[in-house]
């Protein structure tokens, strides 16, 4: 069994030096899933925080083969490189075993990038893709994606006097990923870094397409730089974010929360939902709206 | 030892590809470009190439797998036509922006709207400026040689390499093509063992640039254009020692003595051909100037061969607002030579070789001016 002193003593294959922002969670995130395999790794990236802020040349944060390619294109990127594998392995050109993984933000991935993943993932390369999914364009400075709740002010879905914040509940990538039929899916949190890490192990073992969504919250949400991993936590205890792995079809809810926390509970600790906070009738659909996609999971894990 | 077989543009494309035998091969179908893809696909299943075929959702996908297998250290080649072209260009300046060896046969077609499946160069025009080297075929034949001449040059500049053919008129028609033997050709491209690659390296592709480095980084791009030139002529020298043809920039027809020149690209060049016979009938000095590289473009040879003739220039693609794109390349070429601008064909539409006669006469009558002509359309 691996321990958290273990993960930590691993090789960096993500280093210090970048320049996200103070308190940011998505280097943790990748660094936690890059060392849940020790096998040779190369990674792509979308166009976003996580690539600029790592590769600002002369310098580089990643400590292994690493392409950007652009913004949408993570997933066919990475799906290039397992190709260029396949046909130089059968070719006798390169005899090592190497793991492909490729990150992208909500952006990336739920927007713009979902064809390029979707195809990726339908014509089954053997690859990792994780989203670091902080709901929102966050890089451009906080605009509203397809990842981003409902009720959410972002500086494109503001709060005025005849809308508050974003008016359509957020896309569900997880289970459309699902719908592959891919081999591994997962939704994660950095709340709770080992089912992060055991996930980033089974998608890594995966033979074929494995997707992890993880949940970043971002300073840009109107929370403290050490707050990160607080609030994610009130992500996975409210059921807004719950934590559950479907593999090869079957799902498994980790965490069941014993005593389920309110909406409103996780909402107060963000600026971007203050505006909600004394706003009963949004606060109820938005509940609602968790609880019905909770039931809806717990009778997935029990069919099959 | 050469082998003549009847095939179509795309077959020869196809066949090229096949003694090429790339690594990795994302495809897309559109038309006119999908026999090449159809022909090659066929190779794969019948173990004639043993290439990865990615058979990708998009065109723009086709592309980030071809940048990305490619960093990874495999040979790439694909091929689109038009729209599939424009969907790609995003990543176009990003392969070579990356200095990625990548071949793409282009199958010309007009670009929407109105939707035209026909030949024009309006596709591969649009992407002149991303830093590809760009070659332009007039028949079967030197789609075949081209193709394997641009596999070489691709590797050797360090650059992405388009090889242009019009869509249905070359890509559809059957032509006897002299084919060379695949261990001549297994010979000639090589093996492909770049010297960084994403499977051997611990390397950062696709970095951020700031204002810092950016600047530099584009120069040397443009160094390698440049270098590209000198690079083309030594690999088509190799080429012609196998095949006995002899390549340049350009083909000179009936030029040297010529008062009157045409100059154009692809097929519309063999229609040319036939319009400079004729008038050589009668006695008129007529010549063609077929430009063959399109990107980096030889600015000095075609001054040369041009000094002091009257010239028309066939462009089978607008500049809207501006000159059209081959002949602002040719005024740039000249100093003082009277030019005069044609645009004929655009959306497939036939050229004949009495319109070209048309604008031998209009040159030797001194009907020339800074306005763009037409030929073939209804005014």
């Amino acid at each position: 069994m691996t321990t958290f002193k273990e993960i930590a003593l691993k090789e960096k294959r993500i280093v210090s030096g970048h320049t996200m922002c103070p308190g940011c969670i998505v280097p943790p995130i990748v660094r936690i899933i890059l060392a849940a395999t020790d096998k040779e790794v190369v990674a792509a990236c979308a166009t976003g925080c996580l690539e600029v802020a790592t590769t600002i040349y002369p310098r580089s944060s990643w400590n292994i083969p690493f392409i950007h390619n652009a913004f949408e294109n993570a997933a066919a990127t990475i799906s290039g490189v397992e190709e260029a594998y396949t046909a130089l392995r059968k070719k006798g050109k390169i005899k090592k075993e190497i793991k492909f993984i490729a990150f992208g933000g909500d952006g990336g991935s739920y927007d713009i990038g979902l064809q390029s993943l979707s195809g990726a993932a339908e014509r089954g390369h053997d690859f990792v893709y994780v989203c670091y999914d902080n709901e929102g364009y966050m890089n451009t400075g906080n605009q509203r994606s397809s990842a981003t709740p409902y009720g959410a002010s972002t500086t494109t879905s503001p709060v005025g006097s005849a809308r508050k914040g974003k008016q359509n509940f957020r896309k569900d990538l997880t289970e459309i990923m699902v719908a592959h039929g891919i081999p591994y899916v997962a939704q994660a949190s950095p709340s709770h870094p080992f089912d992060l890490f055991m996930k980033a192990k089974k998608a890594f073992e995966a033979k074929g397409p494995a997707f992890i969504n993880v949940l970043a919250p971002c300073a840009q949400w109107g929370i403290k730089q050490d707050e990160a991993v607080e609030i994610a936590d009130k992500a996975v205890k409210s059921c807004f974010w719950p934590l559950y792995e479907v593999e090869n079809g079957k799902y498994k809810i980790n965490l069941k929360p014993e005593k389920k926390i309110s909406v409103g509970e996780f909402a107060e600790t963000q600026s971007r939902f203050k505006h909600l906070i004394h706003d009963n009738e949004m606060l109820e659909k938005i509940q609602k709206n968790i609880d019905e996609k909770w039931n809806h999971l717990i009778n997935l894990e029990m069919e099959k | 030892m050469k082998t003549k077989i009847a095939m179509t543009g795309a077959q020869a494309a196809a066949e090229a590809m096949r003694q090429i035998n790339p690594d990795v091969v994302p495809a897309y179908p559109i038309t006119p470009q999908t026999p090449i893809m159809e022909t090659f696909a066929h190779f794969v299943a019948n173990k004639k190439a043993d290439s990865e075929l990615t058979r990708v959702e998009s065109e723009h996908s086709a592309m980030s797998v071809a940048v990305g297998a490619s960093a990874a250290g495999a040979r790439v080649m694909t091929a689109t036509s038009s729209q599939g072209l424009i969907l790609m260009s995003e990543i176009l300046p990003i392969a070579s922006g990356l200095r990625l060896p990548i071949v793409m046969n282009i199958v010309n077609r007009a670009l929407s709207a109105p939707l035209n499946i026909h030949c024009d160069h309006s596709d591969s025009m649009a992407c002149k400026d991303f830093a590809w080297v760009q070659i332009y075929s007039e028949n079967n034949q030197e789609v075949y040689d081209n193709t394997l001449l641009a596999q070489k040059l691709a590797e050797k500049a360090e650059l992405p390499v388009m090889v242009m053919q019009d869509g249905f008129i070359t890509s559809h028609c059957v032509e006897e093509v002299e084919i060379l033997d695949d261990e001549e050709v297994a010979e000639f491209v090589g093996e492909y063992n770049p010297e960084f690659s994403l499977l051997k390296d611990n390397i950062t592709y696709g970095a951020t640039e700031l204002p810092d480095y950016y600047f530099e980084t584009k120069r040397q791009q443009a160094d390698a254009m440049e270098k590209a030139k000198k690079e083309f002529i030594e690999v088509a020298s190799e080429l012609s020692k196998l095949t006995g043809k002899e390549y340049g920039y350009f083909e000179e027809y009936k030029l040297a003595d010529a008062e009157f020149a045409v100059v154009a690209v692809n097929s519309s060049a063999g229609t040319a051909k036939e319009a400079v016979g004729s008038m050589r009938k009668k006695g008129k000095k007529a010549g063609l100037l077929k430009i063959v590289l399109f990107r980096p473009f030889p600015y000095n040879e075609v001054g040369i061969a041009l000094k002091g003739k009257k010239i028309a220039v066939l462009d089978r693609s607008e500049s809207f607002g501006a000159i059209p794109p081959l002949c602002a390349e040719i005024k740039n070429s000249l100093s003082g030579e009277k030019v005069q601008s044609y645009v004929y064909g655009l959306g497939g539409r036939d050229l004949t070789v009495q319109e070209i006669e048309s604008a031998f006469d209009d040159l030797m009558k001194g009907k020339i001016d800074n306005k763009t002509k037409y030929l073939g359309l209804r005014e």
